[in-house]
């Protein structure tokens, strides 16, 4: 067989590469080159027929001269030709050049097509997988356009070969990756899904890449991979390195098959099955028992293949999040890893034990390593492993370690490298602020701050402190010592500068009885550091100057000489030149009055997000939300409302049925349960809007637990119709509702909030028994920016206690948002307002006499006591407000009627203000104890 | 001020490295290899900087040569110096190649302690290096040698030693141009110049004193205007017989001299006067752009017959009296990329499609002025699947003709030794014309 000889060598290429090779210049490579193609091209001439093996060598020796760099334009033709021969090189040359160099040119595509099918129905396997190879190099949509309908019947089909198979499984893949749109699994899906029980471990390997990327997409579709995967992995998990013979790799058995079988599964929650769940959390076992069994081997491939599987199980872990007992387990893994030689590993542990911190079950097993991640900290050699570590340690922070931790990280500051310093800055601000159980130790921590590493403390910071000083007065005092002892160092950083100057011209009275503090020391302190700053502090300082004024008379003469001198008064610096003009006017001709309400002291901030926060999440993305959400759980901790955090979650799950089923018992127990409730929400409302992120992380599919401080917003539109419901990062609802009699409409609106569309929007009401409503559902998109709205009817049938639940769910970015909320719908809302004259009144008060009909609260007023509020609170309630009734007119009565379905509630309502004790006294009198007890409860959160 | 200078072969491998300033680090060296020699697409620009460096650079044959700096210098002195340092080897030990720098390393590690000190060039003039440093075995030198040694490298006249003497005192000047154009396919001149020089090999004795004339356009309008009598000279037979007209003078566009022409008379009366170093030397160099006599007129035409077919038609014409022979003719005829098969006829000379350089080269060893000759070829094209249009390159040409182009004529050079007893007329002076194609191409 002469031409397989030939076939083999193919002498003519070998010459011109090495030709090629020996080029001694670019010159004479291109010179070597065109003769080159001036050759093929006269060989390729129209009238001389070439035989298969010529015509594989020239294209050969194309390919070669494109990929060093060269335009071809021609010889594509001879190359499809080469796809209809049935020699295997001769058609594997022929793909390998279109491959390569195929453009969308019309003509020939249609002719590769064809090859292309022709292979496809061929029986050969080898055409069949050079063919899909083909495919899939080229990926285009018109190769998908063509065979997206026909590769699934390969991959699918029982009389295709494995190896095929797989070509077609990841064919697919590459296809679906390029145009979702155009592969359409359908009435393939659930055959695809039984691939994974193919004998050939090729095919299941090939196919799960396939199925995992088409379950991320539309998991439902996909949701009976899960059993399926389960019983594979626990298949490999238990069998021994022997089994599986060509897939085992240095003793281990499928190593890569076994991480994209716990891949896939994660992207499911866990199995409800129970005996699923229970082999899966056996195979999750066998695997954390493996990584303590020893090595079989000494060769890194065998621990690397053991760790791979390793990581993924606890990766699958965290996901779940679910099981304590294999948590904990895998946090003692990673502990191992903290000290192993490896940095790889000492790096992937820190990076897994970050997300483990987060999860409530294993948070208090991460903290038992913080003696080594420190370690790790000052030692590592590695940048990336400290910032892991860095991490690490800000994640497992809490109120009862936060000392040593944030002591750890300053004493580091000193060190770090500059990379990561500002981040560091950041987070050591953020942890001393938010368990910072004394203040004076969150100064010092933040002036330490400056100190060590002012350069990296962003303004953020800064006018933390001080919002943080101004709004709390026990500080204030310490503050301004430590302050005037830190700006005695002879060198100090401009942000301390700036935080001196700010805090002293505040309060620097409170230590100006100390000889050594005294104003005038004070502020030459100051002034020392006036000239080595830049224009905004020299502004901030010139400020301080004129509270100095105010506060200490007898530094009026100094500092007006200093605003006087031509340095300030004639600055080049506009804004400087005002404020000293200005400032030297103001204290010459005011009087101290003038003076003194001008310049008083600062009222205090409101109470906001800290902003250093909103400045670590735009730096670090939706990776540190997740530890807000569990740093505010542990806050919920210790503020020692609920027993364990565990018992937490579930007490805001089962909340509204248990005290939905409250009001048909007897009325001792109502009182029980309606005095936890208004607890129970203000320890929701303590935690400061720190779970107001809680929805991006809880991605489940179960409706996520109402927001905590939605009992807050209830209370809000206790007394108003219309209003912002809800806003964070992504999302803003509106609400504007009307009510008659029993009858009540409620339009949401929903505004996105980013530029990017919601995807799959939907929202669900749940009701309590005793209201009925009807929802129009709404489009799944919610475009960017875009804005829609949604009607909601309501129908009261009886009095009630809970308000319906509003869970809203959309994608954003691929992620899974959740938010639950109550929608203000009260038992107010359906009051009819009802005019009645004095005497009318009072003989329904008494009618109403027996003890359960009437409800009454004495409690501290919360807000001001100003006569028009209250009226149009009382009126916004729905009732009627009756004047000259009571003998006491600073006393309030009100009257109406609560419809419901069933029946009307009449109801009447007392008010009666203690301005010298701010206190107010409530009674309400209904002809329904439930309702004389809700409305006041409802009422009481209200002054 | 140059840093350091580096000579590469064509791979890129140092062979020379000599660095001056302690602001060039080693690194240097791989910068420019790395970044021009083995940069992926060519780079063309002579100058190139690479993060605050710059490298300066000229190719011979297959070596590099690079200047680097990280000071702002004056680029043009630093190709100068490079070209210069070119001529040096070349003068000492003939071709510049791998080998022949390879052999010579000592020697040129020598030469350039003594042509550049401190990134500062120094004297490179070939006749007085040759003096001090030798490639023979150590001559002893006796005291007073070397004392006149150190006094001609630091004196006036540093290019040329006392105290040479020839029995024949003779001298040869070249004539030497370059003449460029570019021409439309009807006929008409897009861009013409010619660059020349002017070389000069002497053999004189003693310090002679030479004054250069040529028909520069303002010296003879000066004289014309100022009724000076014809400068007795009556050397104008020197002046061989130029190509095309009867034309008088010539206007130079510019032009720059050898250091030892005395630029002060030059600036104040237009004469060239100097004594000239020893041996060979370029006395000057200059360019003209007006009346350039164009010695061949090329005359293209070119048919697409269908897709896969093309004829091609040249015409060259020579332009010059029909006594003068043009020698090494060479046209080259560019072809298209496609090309699978090309057939010429030509009546005179040898033609040949040269698939390496996608292109047929039409050799015609002489030919005589007023002359005409013709080539036709038919080109087969292979049909691609580009739609892109050939973009018809120039065709270009080569010849070498005895005559200046732009139409410069010395018209005398006088020598003057006062103090040795031979005078002007004992000289032997020989002069040549030589006129060589530069960029000469021809649209199609």
């Amino acid at each position: 067989m002469p031409a397989v000889s030939k076939g083999d060598g193919m002498r003519g290429l070998a010459v011109f590469i090495s030709d090629i090779r020996n080029c001694k210049s670019k010159e004479a490579e291109i010179k070597r080159i065109n003769k080159e193609l001036a050759n093929i091209r006269s060989k390729f001439k129209g009238d001389k027929a070439l035989d298969g093996y010529s015509k594989k060598k020239y294209v050969c020796k194309l390919l070669f001269i494109f990929l060093l760099g060269h335009d071809i334009d021609f010889g594509h033709m001879e190359a499809v030709n080469l796809l209809s021969s049935n020699k295997y090189t001769e058609k594997q040359i022929g793909y390998l050049f279109i491959s390569v160099l195929v453009n969308s040119n019309s003509e020939l595509i249609r002719l590769i097509n064809n090859a292309i099918k022709n292979d496809l129905s061929s029986r050969n396997p080898t055409f069949m997988c050079l063919a899909l190879h083909c495919i899939a190099n080229v990926g285009s949509r018109e190769m998908a356009e063509a065979f997206a309908g026909e590769i699934p019947r390969i991959l699918v089909a029982g009389d295709t070969m494995d190896s095929v198979k797989q070509s077609a499984a990841l064919c697919l893949l590459r296809l679906y990756k390029a145009s979702p749109d155009l592969v359409l699994m359908g009435e393939w899906t659930s055959r695809v899904v039984h691939l994974l029980n193919d004998q050939h471990m090729g095919v299941v390997t090939a196919a799960i890449s396939l199925i995992t990327c088409l379950s991320s997409k539309n998991p439902d579709e996909f949701k009976t991979c899960v059993s399926l995967a389960v019983s594979r992995l626990s298949r490999i998990v238990s069998s021994a390195s022997t089994d599986l013979q060509d897939y085992t790799y240095y003793f281990v058995p499928a190593p890569w098959l076994s991480c994209k079988l716990l891949r896939l599964l994660q992207c499911y929650p866990p199995p409800e099955d129970g005996a699923v769940k229970g082999r899966l959390v056996e195979c999750l076992e066998t695997i954390l028992n493996k990584a303590q069994e020893p090595p079989k081997s000494k060769k890194v491939q065998h621990s690397n293949a053991k760790n791979a599987i390793l990581f993924e199980a606890i990766s699958l872990i965290i996901h779940y999040d679910s099981e304590p007992n294999l948590l904990v387990r895998a946090c003692n893994q990673l502990g191992q890893f903290l000290q192993h030689r490896e940095t790889n590993l000492r790096y992937l542990a820190l990076e897994s034990m970050c997300t483990l911190a987060s999860s409530e079950f294993s948070h208090e097993a991460v903290k038992t390593h913080i003696e080594t991640v420190i370690n790790a900290l000052k030692t590592e050699r590695d940048v990336s492993v400290r910032q892991r570590a860095a991490d690490l340690l800000y994640a497992m922070c809490d109120r009862s370690n936060a000392k040593q931790i944030v002591a750890e990280m300053l004493s580091y500051l000193e060190t770090a490298d500059y990379s990561i310093r500002e981040e560091m800055v950041l987070k050591v601000a953020i942890l001393a602020e938010k368990y910072a159980v004394d203040y004076s130790w969150y100064v010092d921590t933040i002036l330490n701050l400056i100190r060590i590493a002012g350069d990296y403390v962003s303004e953020e910071v800064w006018y933390r402190v001080i919002q943080i000083v101004i709004n709390r007065d026990d500080v204030q005092g310490y503050a301004a010592k430590t302050v005037f002892e830190a700006l005695q160092a002879p060198a100090c950083h401009e942000n301390m500068v700036k935080v001196g100057g700010y805090i002293l011209g505040e309060f620097g009275n409170l230590i100006a009885g100390d000889p050594r503090s005294s104003p005038l020391v004070q502020f030459n302190l100051l002034h020392s550091k006036f000239h080595l700053c830049s224009v905004p502090t020299r502004a901030l300082l010139l400020s301080a100057y004129i509270k100095f004024i105010n506060l200490f008379p007898e530094t009026k003469a100094t500092i007006q000489e200093v605003l006087r001198s031509d340095s300030q008064i004639r600055n080049s610096d506009v804004e400087l030149q005002q404020r000293a003009v200005e400032y030297l006017k103001l204290s010459s001709i005011a009087s101290t009055d003038v003076l003194a309400t001008v310049l008083e002291e600062m009222p205090p901030f409101p109470e906001r997000e800290s902003s250093i926060l909103a400045k670590l999440k735009k730096k670090k993305g939706p990776g540190a939300v997740s530890v807000e959400l569990e740093d505010g759980k542990e806050r919920g901790d210790y503020n020692g409302s609920t027993p364990s955090p565990s018992a937490d979650l579930l007490g805001l799950r089962s909340a509204a049925p248990v005290s939905g089923a409250a009001p048909s018992a007897g009325s001792l127990l109502v009182d029980v349960f309606s005095e936890a409730g208004p607890a129970a929400a203000s320890a929701g409302v303590n935690d400061d809007g720190f779970l107001s992120s809680a929805p991006t992380s809880a991605a489940s599919e179960d409706p996520a637990p109402p927001l905590p401080e939605s009992d807050e917003l209830l209370n809000k539109f206790v007394c108003k119709n219309n209003g912002v419901l809800f806003e964070n990062q992504l999302l803003q609802i509106g609400i504007k509702s009307e009510y008659r009699q029993n009858l009540g409409r409620m339009y949401l609106f929903y505004g996105n909030k980013t530029s990017v569309q919601f995807v799959s929007f939907s929202t669900t009401v749940s009701c309590p028994g005793e209201l009925q409503s009807h929802i129009l559902q709404l489009e799944p998109l919610v475009e960017g920016g875009a804005q829609v709205q949604q009607v909601i009817n309501i129908e009261c049938l009886t009095d009630f206690v809970d308000a319906p639940l509003l869970n809203i769910k959309f994608r954003y970015g691929g992620a899974l948002q959740n938010i639950s909320l109550k929608l203000p719908v009260t038992i107010n809302k359906f009051f009819q307002p009802t005019e009645m004259a004095a005497a009318d009144f009072f003989q329904r008060w008494k009618q109403l006499s027996q003890p359960q009909q009437e409800a009454q609260k004495i409690f501290k007023a919360s807000h001001g006591m100003d006569t028009e509020v209250l009226k149009a609170k009382l009126l916004g309630l729905g009732t009627a407000l009756l004047e000259n009734v009571d003998p006491n007119p600073e006393n309030y009565v009100c009257a109406g009627v609560i419809q419901t379905k069933a029946q009307q509630v009449g109801c009447l309502l007392r008010l009666e203000p203690n301005a010298q004790a701010q206190m107010y006294r409530l009674t309400l009198r209904s002809s329904k104890d439930t309702v004389s007890q809700r409305v006041c409860d409802l009422l009481a959160e209200q002054f | 001020m140059i840093g350091g200078l580096f000579i590469y072969n064509h791979k890129g491998e140092v062979l020379i490295s000599r660095v001056y300033r302690d602001d060039i680090g080693r690194n240097a060296v791989d910068a420019f290899r790395v970044n021009v020699i083995h940069a992926r697409q060519q780079v063309r620009s002579p100058v190139t900087n690479i993060a605050r460096t710059s490298f300066f650079h000229v190719k011979r044959s297959n070596i590099w040569l690079a200047a680097v700096t990280k000071q702002n210098v004056n680029a043009a002195m630093v190709f100068e110096f490079l070209y210069k340092m070119c001529d040096v080897m070349t003068a000492y030990f003939g071709k510049i190649s791998e080998e022949n720098i390879k052999n010579n390393f000592v020697l040129i590690y020598e030469l350039l302690d003594e042509i550049l000190d401190f990134g500062y060039p120094q004297n490179s003039e070939t006749g007085a290096l040759k003096t001090f440093i030798t490639q023979t075995g150590i001559k002893s030198q006796s005291k007073e040698e070397q004392s006149q040694i150190t006094s001609q490298v630091t004196g006036q006249i540093g290019w040329r030693r006392e105290g040479i003497k020839y029995r024949r005192n003779e001298l040869f000047l070249d004539v030497l141009e370059s003449v460029n154009l570019l021409m439309s396919p009807q006929g008409q001149v897009l861009s013409a110049h010619v660059s020349g020089r002017v070389v000069m090999k002497s053999y004189l004795s003693g310090m002679p004193e030479c004054k250069f004339g040529m028909n520069d356009k303002i010296v003879i309008d000066k004289q014309g205007k100022g009724g000076a009598t014809e400068e007795a000279a009556g050397k104008s037979d020197l002046g061989g017989s130029g190509g095309g007209g009867g034309k008088q003078s010539i206007a130079i566009d510019d032009c720059t001299f050898h250091q030892c022409v005395r630029l002060s008379k030059f600036d104040a009366e237009r004469s060239i006067s100097f004594i000239p170093p020893d041996g060979e030397c370029e006395l000057m160099r200059y360019r003209t752009t007006k009346d350039i006599i164009l010695p061949f007129r090329v005359i293209p035409l070119v048919r697409e017959v269908g897709r896969t077919k093309l004829e091609v038609k040249v015409v060259i014409k020579s332009n010059f009296k029909p006594s003068l022979l043009a020698q090494k003719i060479e046209v080259r005829i560019p072809t298209p990329l496609n090309t699978s098969g090309v057939q010429v006829i030509c009546m005179k000379g040898k033609a040949k499609y040269k698939a390496s350089e996608n292109a047929i080269v039409w050799k015609i060893k002489r030919m005589a002025g007023m002359k005409e000759s013709q080539i036709s070829a038919e080109i087969e094209l292979l049909p691609t699947n580009d739609k892109k249009k050939w973009a018809r390159p120039p065709i270009s040409m080569n010849f070498e003709v005895p005559f200046a182009p732009s139409g410069l004529k010395v018209r005398y050079l006088k020598v003057f030794e006062p103090k040795l007893n031979y005078s002007d007329h004992d000289v032997i002076k020989w002069v040549r014309y030589i006129g060589r194609s530069g960029i000469y191409e021809t649209r199609c």
